[in-house]
């Protein structure tokens, strides 16, 4: 009887779910296989022909093959910023848990603000110029990297917070140096978090394009956000390219979820809740 | 950096004066990066114009960069203009919107250079900053009123209209047919700004000085009667039951599709959009012809016109004498002819000697007699004054689809181009 | 260089009592996030200040004090804009905790197919948000879009989502936490996992209902995680400008205008200053809303 319960309860949640969010997928994949003309009717209809490769190839090529540069550079900045997210904000995190100091009050109001206050984008890219990063992958990079801290230092902290002193005095005892105890012992035990930064950040930075609409400016540096943006008026009569080109770059996220899957809700059991 | 980019820009002088000292017809060779809109109308020109110049000039490489149309791709212009990394030949608009990109400060003039002598003073007037000239056009003259479509005219028996009120007694008469009378298209708010636009051949009509007392902060739109008029007749269409079903998110493309296939019979638009109709749906081209906005007397009957888009070089290029010399080639009755060939022909030139090709769509054909002797036709107000509001096509959004009233509308209007007027610092706000 | 206060181990081999200098927290670990916060964060936010009180036009700047302000404040689309704001804000978090609430009870319990309904819960997250904007702007056209054509097979005439002045910014708000609820699902999933069994044991012992389960032991023991996702996402409803932009534009009119498109509409305007003065009304009213907020969620948690 229960169990019949749980059963029905069951068939109608995955109905519901399949209903809202399994079928606007559904639907981008459908246009993304249809032709020009059948793809502008814009319906939940059968694509009348296998149309995928054409469109794939035709999203691809335009533009001087923009996509390809784009998924080269999206991947770099966003390897290279979610390493040196990872690595400086359970730096900030560790120490910020670990040393109480009349500095901490300014410190986590710094942090604060970085979440709350939109980014000044003249004087940045001033900034930028003056350091001769503008309009490189780095400065993009470090821009990202700056941008995201605050979150990630706020994950860390929490969790670190949970983790008991002992160790680390412990291991300071036997001679290792502060350097050490960072990347052997507290990196290492951080790593339910670590998953949870590595798949909000990556996500966020792969998908983000009002920084590198700024920042970022020039063919040679196009990310896959701005190819998307780049390509709306110039698709806005061809609904197949356009929806080809979200499938496209809707894939390396669905990787990264693939990967993480089983481990996102034990870093979120660790980090965003004993806080 | 300064000291690279002086000895470049030597470097580049030094080789342009041995150039013109040989009088040889200068082969160029370099780099120049060509900055324009990514409507597919101008990537396909300049693609055309790049192709022809290579080919003549086999030692330059010209990059195309791509840029987002209407305020984002401002914005991206000001930005790189501003941080001093604009492409060395770009795109942008002519009139009001230049004299906000500070050209003196950010651009090379170009007044003197020997193509300019084929280019109509109209034009000139608005890219002119400071008593330089830093523009050359980048397509024809356009005018803005109401493409039609010819069929639906045929079926129902109806004539061009020469007053509004003949324009809505056959809005009446194609609604009564079961059909759309009018197209509006407010998913891309920039198209809700044609009625209230193109009625400026009709405000001028009532009021000569309208756009001199408007910059000086005397005119208004909420107290000219003849300047409100463009607003009600937004609301008038909307109030009429005249408009499609789906005016709220149908975009500029639906729109030409809707105008010529005859899905509607009136799309209030710029000429421009020919060049797109040709593209998109050119088995119906033949369909869809064209007519001034209507104003109250059918005795003046004019064609509010739009001065085209421009190239600009910026102050900035590594590589002065090539960027003059591409832009020379796009200004020249050569540039016309790739543009013919390329995209076709949209209206007249501003370029002498550039000639319209025999076979021009008929909504184009409707549009040159306007332009001719006999014809008349006025400035859109942008070429005329500086001052533009940015939110006007929020407000036109509002009041074509009955959210605001048309005269609430204008006063609204009237308060959002102060702070224009303040950023531009003019005199008397 | 800070020196450790810890220090007592007498008679030490010389490696340890070096060691023993060192503190384990050396402040340099704040350097390398420090110095690019502060150069590519700090410095230019500052920069702002000064420039919220000039009439800017990116090529040159006039002072004109607090002109920005007074006129930010006169906008007419302002005062909307900042309803909007709130209401955008209190709409999708409050959406978010009820249902990330609800169906993370329902993927602990035991339900079939778990995984799947997890997964397809949580993978809206991941995706570009310009991506999902685009999709949902043509699945929500008003004539053409398979929603309001689902409808009319069941014979509802479906309103226009986008493009009714006053449904426009519930169904960005709707669309937003189509895309956001997975995260709020996670945490509170984590949430229900921490609770130990034995509050539950103990309660069934007492005799307690379904009902009363829920109210006494899980509601109560969630807090910590209904402040996250309450932060988060209010933070992130008050700054949303993505979505927005990608949907409406702020439109039709002004009807779904967010202090953050009024502001972004400004600065491609051209008019800088106010735009920076925008950006620092839009701080000051998070700071006012959220620390507060923030205070308050934490000191419930105290009292636990």
């Amino acid at each position: 009887m229960k169990q019949r319960a749980s059963l029905l309860g069951g068939v109608a949640a995955i109905v519901a779910t399949f209903v809202v969010f399994v079928i606007p997928f559904l639907f981008i994949i459908l246009m993304a296989f249809k032709d020009r003309q059948q793809s502008a009717l814009r319906d939940f209809s059968w694509p009348t022909g296998f149309h995928l490769w054409d469109n794939v190839f035709e999203v691809v090529k335009t533009r001087n093959w923009m996509m390809i540069t784009a998924f080269i550079n999206s991947s770099i900045i966003t390897v290279a910023s979610v390493s040196l997210l990872v690595v400086f904000a359970a730096m900030v995190g560790f120490i910020l848990a670990r040393r109480k100091t009349r500095w901490n009050p300014l410190i986590e109001f710094l942090i604060l603000a970085g979440l709350m206050v939109p980014p000044a984008v003249v004087p940045t890219i001033w900034v930028l110029q003056g350091l001769k990063l503008f309009g490189t992958l780095h400065g993009m990079i470090l821009i990202e990297v700056a941008y995201n801290l605050p979150f990630s230092i706020i994950l860390y902290r929490a969790f670190i917070a949970t983790i008991p002193k002992d160790m680390d005095e412990a291991a300071i005892i036997d001679g290792a140096r502060p350097l050490d105890v960072f990347f052997r012992i507290i990196l290492p035990m951080l790593w339910p978090v670590t998953v949870t930064n590595i798949v909000v950040q990556s996500v966020g930075i792969f998908n983000d394009f009002t920084n590198p609409l700024y920042y970022l400016p020039g063919n040679a540096n196009a990310t896959v956000q701005l190819t998307l943006f780049n390509f709306q008026s110039q698709f806005s009569t061809a609904y197949n390219l356009l929806f080809t080109n979200i499938l496209l770059i809707t894939i390396p996220p669905l990787i990264v979820f693939l990967f993480f899957n089983r481990q996102i809700v034990a870093g979120m059991t660790a980090g965003a809740v004993k806080g | 950096m300064t000291k690279t980019r002086i000895s470049a820009l030597l470097g580049a002088s030094v080789l342009g004066m041995l150039l013109t000292a040989n009088a040889v017809q200068a082969q160029q060779s370099g780099n120049l990066q060509f900055l324009i809109d990514n409507g597919p109308q101008s990537v396909a020109v300049a693609e055309a114009w790049v192709a022809a110049y290579t080919e003549q000039n086999p030692d330059v490489t010209i990059d195309i960069e791509v840029r987002p149309g209407g305020g984002e791709g401002d914005n991206i212009v000001k930005t790189r203009l501003a941080t001093g990394a604009m492409a060395d030949v770009f795109f942008y608009n002519s009139g009001s919107l230049f004299q906000a990109i500070n050209p003196v400060q950010n651009l090379l003039p170009v007044t003197n250079e020997p193509w300019q002598a084929g280019i109509q003073e109209s034009f000139k007037s608005v890219v002119s900053a400071g008593g330089e000239v830093y523009g050359t056009p980048f397509a024809p003259a356009m005018g803005g009123g109401i493409f039609y479509n010819k069929p639906i005219y045929e079926e129902l028996g109806l004539q061009v209209p020469k007053s509004w009120d003949e324009f809505m007694a056959n809005n009446e008469k194609i609604k009564a047919a079961g059909k759309v009378a009018v197209i509006q298209t407010y998913g891309e708010t920039w198209t809700s700004q044609l009625f209230v636009l193109a009625d400026f051949f009709n405000v001028l009509a009532a009021e000569p000085d309208f756009a001199e007392r408007f910059t000086a902060n005397q005119a208004k739109f909420a107290t000219s009667p003849a300047a409100l008029r463009g607003f009600e007749k937004l609301q008038e269409v909307y109030e009429g039951g005249y408009l499609n079903a789906d005016f709220g998110a149908a975009t500029y493309p639906d729109g030409l599709r809707m105008v010529a296939t005859g899905e509607g019979a009136h799309y209030p638009m710029l000429t421009f959009g020919v060049g797109a109709i040709a593209e998109t749906v050119p088995d119906n081209l033949q369909d869809v012809g064209f007519f001034a906005q209507p104003g109250d007397s059918a005795d003046s009957n004019g064609l509010t016109t739009w001065m085209p888009d421009s190239i600009y070089i910026a102050k900035t290029t590594q590589n002065p004498e090539l960027a003059k010399d591409f832009v020379g080639f796009i200004g020249s009755p050569e540039g016309c002819d790739i543009r013919n060939e390329a995209v076709g022909a949209t209206g007249p030139y501003m370029i002498e000697g550039c000639e319209l090709p025999e076979d021009v769509p008929p909504a184009v054909a409707d549009m040159l007699p306007y332009f001719q002797e006999g014809g008349q036709n006025a400035p859109a107000l942008e070429f005329l004054s500086p001052v533009k509001g940015p939110a006007l096509e929020q407000i036109t959004v509002e009041v074509g689809s009955g959210i605001r009233p048309a005269a609430e509308g204008a006063a609204l209007y009237d308060e959002d181009v102060r702070k224009q007027a303040q950023q531009l610092g003019l005199e008397g706000w | 260089m800070a020196v450790s206060s810890m220090g007592n181990v007498a008679g030490a081999p010389s490696q340890r009592a070096q060691a023993q200098k060192r503190s384990p927290y050396p402040g340099w670990f704040y350097l390398p996030a420090a110095i690019i916060y502060a150069v590519l964060f700090l410095a230019p936010t500052f920069a702002s200040l000064y420039f919220s009180l000039t009439r800017w036009t990116l090529f040159d700047s006039v002072f004109i004090g607090f002109d920005n302000f007074a006129q930010f404040f006169r906008e007419p689309f302002l005062v909307k804009g900042l309803v909007n704001t709130l209401i955008y804000a209190v709409v999708t978090s409050g959406l978010k905790v009820v249902i990330g609430m609800a169906l993370a009870i329902m993927l602990t319990s035991q339900i079939v197919a778990r995984g799947y309904l997890r997964s397809v819960i949580f993978f809206p997250v991941l995706v570009s948000t310009v991506g999902v904007g685009i999709t949902f702007t043509v699945l929500m056209h008003p004539t053409q879009g398979m929603i309001n054509e689902t409808l009319a097979l069941f014979g509802i005439a479906g309103p226009g989502w986008l493009v009714d002045p006053r449904l426009a910014l519930f169904s960005v708000a709707l669309v937003d936490v189509w895309k956001g609820v997975g995260l709020a699902t996670v945490i509170y999933i984590a949430g229900v996992v921490a609770i130990p069994k034995d509050y539950y044991e103990a309660a069934r012992i007492d005799g307690a209902t379904k009902w009363q389960n829920f109210r006494y032991v899980t509601l109560p023991l969630m807090r910590p995680a209904t402040a996250t996702v309450i932060t988060l996402s209010f933070i992130g409803g008050l700054r949303t400008f993505d979505l927005i932009w990608a949907m409406t534009k702020g439109g039709p009119g002004f009807a779904s205008d967010t202090i953050a498109s009024v502001i972004y509409k400004q600065y491609q305007a051209g008019f800088y200053g106010l735009s920076t003065a925008g950006n620092v009304v839009l701080f000051v009213l998070i700071a006012v809303l959220v620390v507060p907020l923030t205070m308050l969620l934490n000191r419930k948690q105290g009292h636990e």
